[in-house]
C-alpha cells in the first residue's frame, strides 16, 4: 500500500510534465464547437433585450426590456408556462413510475422474450414520428382524448419511455449484485431491496435520465400540438403560434430566453450530481 | 446453539450437474472450511445454505428444521461475501444497524448493539464513516460485524479475504476466529487457499467436482490424506510413480516394503519428510538443482536420475549447493493406486537402522 502510494507520488510529475504540452488540435476543435455553439444562443440572447436592430450592425440600436414587458404581461404566456412545467411534472412521475420496476425486471430477472420487449422500447424512436403521432391521434380521436390534458400526457409518455427505460437498465445492472444479496440477508424482501439498495445504488444515473425525460418533456412540441391543440397549449406550441402569426423576433427570442431556465437549472443539478458521483467512484466506491 | 445438515444435496446449472450428492453435518460451534479449486461447487453450497440458489435435490436443515425452502431473508444464515458487498450510499453505523431496522427494534437498542458489534471488529470509532473512506481491511470487518450483529445461527462466509494482500489476510484470520470461538457461533467458511483452511478450520472438507473427496480435522487432512488429489491439493507432495512386486516398491530410492497387490504405485512423500544428506544414494543418483531459501527451511529442487523431480525440505544451516550430489531417505511414505490410498509406510526406524 505504502509503496505503491509512494512509487505513485514519484511517477506524478513526470506523467504530468509529459501532459502538459499543449494539444492544439483539440484547442482548435473545442474553439470551433465553442463558435457553433455558443453564437447562436448569445445572438438569440442579444435579441430578447433588443428594441431596434438593423443590419449591418453588430449590435442593437436600442436596448430595452419592452418585449418583455410584453411577453410577461401576457396571461396566455403564464398558462402555458404552469401547464408545461405541469405536464413535465406529470409526464416525468408517470415515466419514472412505470419504467424504473421494468427496467429493474429488465436488469435483473429473466422472462421469455425480454431482449425483444426491450428493443421495443426502442421502436418508437425507430419510425418517423410525425407519422407514428398522426396515427396516435386518431386513435385519441375516438377516444375523446385530443385536447386534453391526459392526451397530452400520454402521447409525451411514449417519447419519454426509451430514455428512462435504456439508462436506468444499465444503471440497474451496475449495481453489484452481493449487495442486494446483503439485503435479502439482513432481512429485506424483494421490494425493500429494491427501495433501500438498488434504487440508491444507481440514483445518480436515475437522477440523470429523470431530469433529461423533464427537460425533454418541456420542450416536446409536435405532440402537444398535434394532441393538445387548440385547447392545450405548452410554452413551445405557444412559441410556434407567435412565430407563425407575426414575425417580430423578439417575441421568440424572448419566449427562447425563458425557456431555457428550466433546461439550465436540470444541467446545474446534473453536473453537481456526476461530478459528486464521479468523486466517490474514484475511490473506489 | 445451533447445528447445521445438509442431507444429499444436488443442485445443476443448464443441464449440468455442479453438485451431485453432497451430505454434511456441522456441529453446534464447529467452524468448517470448504475447500477446493475453483468449479468445484463450493461456493454453491454455501449460497445454497445462504438461501440464494434453491438446490434441485436433498434437504437443508437448521437445528434440525427445513429450510431448503425459505428465503434468504428468512433464514437465520448470516452471510459475509468475498466484495464485502456493504452499502456505499451509507455510513458505517447504517450498514450494521440496517438488519435491526428491519425488525423494528428500538432506536437505543439498535445503538447499543451496533456500537457492540463495531468494537467487536474493532471499529468503534468508525460509525460515522463513509465506506469507501476505510480500508479493504476494515470494510471486511464491517461486514463481519453487519453479519454478526444479527445473531445468526449460521455464519456464513464467501471467500472474504481473497482480495486483502497476504499479511492483512493472515491477521484478519486470527481475529475471525477468536470471534468466532468467543461467539461460539457454527461457521461454514468457502476459501480455495489451502493455508486459510489449516488455520482456521476445525473441520476441513475438501470438495471437488461437487462431491466431497475427504473430511477431515486440517491435521488429518495434511497427514493422512486418503486420495491422491487430497494429498496433491493441501500443501506440497512429491508424487514418485513405480510399481509393487511382491510386497516391495521396485523404486530405487524408496524401496518402501507395504502388504500392497503387485501393480503400478504412486509414492507420496511430503517435502519435510525427506531427510537430504550428502553423499551418494544407492540405487539411483540424486542432484541438487536449485535451492531456495526461506528464512524458516531450504526448499532443495532435487533431480533423480531418472529425471523426476523432488523438493525437499531441511533446516537452514544445511549446506547444499546447486549441483551437489545428496542422499535421500523419507520418513514417511503413503502409496496411492488410481486416486485411492493403500497404505502408509512409516520407515524412519527402518532408515535409521539402515545407517
Amino acid at each position: 500500500m505504502t509503496i505503491a502510494e509512494t512509487s505513485l507520488a514519484t511517477a506524478n510529475p513526470v506523467a504530468s510534465r509529459k501532459t502538459r504540452r499543449p494539444d492544439w488540435i483539440g484547442g482548435l476543435l473545442a474553439v470551433l464547437l465553442g463558435i457553433v455553439v455558443v453564437v447562436p444562443l448569445i445572438v438569440v440572447a442579444i435579441w430578447a433585450f433588443a428594441e431596434v436592430w438593423r443590419y449591418p450592425s453588430l449590435l442593437p440600436q436600442e436596448w430595452g426590456l419592452r418585449f418583455w414587458t410584453a411577453t410577461l404581461s401576457r396571461p396566455d404566456v403564464w398558462t402555458a408556462m404552469s401547464l408545461s412545467i405541469r405536464l413535465s411534472l406529470v409526464v416525468t412521475a408517470l415515466s419514472a413510475l412505470i419504467c424504473l420496476p421494468a427496467a429493474y425486471a429488465f436488469a435483473r430477472m429473466d422472462f421469455p422474450a425480454k431482449n425483444v420487449l426491450f428493443l421495443s422500447f426502442l421502436a418508437s424512436h425507430a419510425f418517423p414520428k410525425f407519422g407514428l403521432l398522426v396515427a396516435i391521434a386518431g386513435i385519441f380521436l375516438n377516444l375523446g382524448l385530443i385536447s386534453t390534458f391526459w392526451g397530452v400526457v400520454l402521447i409525451q409518455l411514449v417519447g419519454t419511455l426509451m430514455m428512462m427505460i435504456w439508462i436506468p437498465v444499465a444503471a440497474f445492472q451496475n449495481v453489484d449484485r452481493a449487495m442486494e444479496e446483503a439485503a435479502r440477508d439482513a432481512g429485506a424482501g424483494p421490494i425493500r431491496v429494491f427501495w433501500s439498495v438498488s434504487l440508491p445504488q444507481a440514483a445518480p444515473t436515475i437522477f440523470a435520465a429523470v431530469l433529461l425525460s423533464f427537460v425533454g418533456t418541456f420542450y416536446e412540441t409536435e405532440g402537444a400540438w398535434l394532441i393538445g391543440a387548440p385547447e392545450i397549449r405548452t410554452m413551445p406550441v405557444l412559441m410556434i403560434t407567435y412565430i407563425n402569426n407575426q414575425i417580430v423576433v423578439q417575441y421568440g427570442a424572448v419566449l427562447s430566453v425563458l425557456l431555457w431556465i428550466p433546461s439550465f437549472v436540470a444541467l446545474m443539478f446534473t453536473r453537481r450530481l456526476v461530478g459528486s458521483s464521479s468523486f466517490a467512484k474514484g475511490f473506489g466506491v | 446453539m445451533a447445528q447445521l445438515t445438509l442431507k444429499n444435496l444436488g443442485k445443476s446449472f443448464d443441464g449440468t450437474d455442479v453438485i451431485a450428492d453432497l451430505s454434511l453435518d456441522v456441529a453446534d460451534g464447529e467452524l468448517v472450511c470448504l475447500l477446493g479449486p475453483s468449479g468445484s461447487g463450493k461456493s454453491t453450497v454455501l449460497r445454497m445454505v445462504g438461501g440464494f440458489e434453491t438446490p434441485e435435490r436433498g434437504a437443508i436443515l437448521i437445528d434440525g428444521e427445513d429450510v431448503t425452502e425459505v428465503p434468504p431473508e428468512k433464514r437465520p444464515t448470516g452471510m459475509v461475501f468475498q466484495s464485502h458487498a456493504l452499502w456505499s450510499h451509507m455510513t458505517v453505523a447504517d450498514n450494521v444497524a440496517f438488519g435491526l431496522k428491519l425488525r423494528r427494534l428500538p432506536k437505543a437498542e439498535i445503538r447499543r448493539k451496533v456500537t457492540e458489534a463495531l468494537d467487536l471488529v474493532g471499529l468503534g470509532d468508525f460509525g460515522n464513516r463513509r465506506v469507501w473512506q476505510l480500508s479493504g481491511g476494515q470494510q471486511q470487518r464491517v461486514a463481519i460485524a453487519r453479519a454478526l450483529v444479527l445473531e445468526p445461527k449460521i455464519l456464513l462466509l464467501d471467500e472474504p479475504f481473497a482480495s486483502l494482500d497476504q499479511h492483512l489476510r493472515e491477521r484478519l484470520r486470527e481475529e475471525l476466529r477468536d470471534i468466532q470461538r468467543r461467539l461460539g457461533i457454527t461457521t461454514l467458511f468457502v476459501t480455495h487457499g489451502q493455508d486459510e483452511a489449516l488455520a482456521l478450520a476445525d473441520r476441513i472438507v475438501v470438495l471437488r467436482g461437487g462431491e466431497i473427496e475427504q473430511a477431515a480435522s486440517p491435521d488429518r487432512m495434511y497427514r493422512a490424506p486418503e486420495t491422491r488429489f487430497v494429498a496433491g491439493f493441501i500443501g506440497s507432495m512429491n508424487f514418485l510413480a513405480c510399481d509393487m512386486r511382491g510386497g516391495r516398491a521396485d523404486h530405487p530410492l524408496f524401496p518402501v516394503a507395504a502388504v500392497v497387490p503387485d501393480g503400478p504405485v504412486e509414492l507420496a512423500i511430503r517435502p519435510e519428510a525427506l531427510t537430504v544428506s550428502p553423499g551418494r544414494s544407492a540405487g539411483m543418483s540424486a542432484r541438487v538443482h536449485r535451492k531456495t531459501d526461506y528464512g524458516t527451511h531450504l526448499l532443495l529442487d532435487i533431480v533423480l536420475e531418472d529425471g523426476a523431480r523432488v523438493k525437499a525440505m531441511c533446516p537452514p544451516s544445511g549446506a547444499f549447493e546447486a549441483g551437489q550430489e545428496v542422499r535421500l531417505t523419507a520418513s514417511q511414505v503413503a502409496l496411492f493406486r488410481d486416486e485411492v490410498k493403500l497404505a502408509e509406510v512409516r520407515t524412519e526406524a527402518r532408515e535409521v537402522a539402515h545407517v
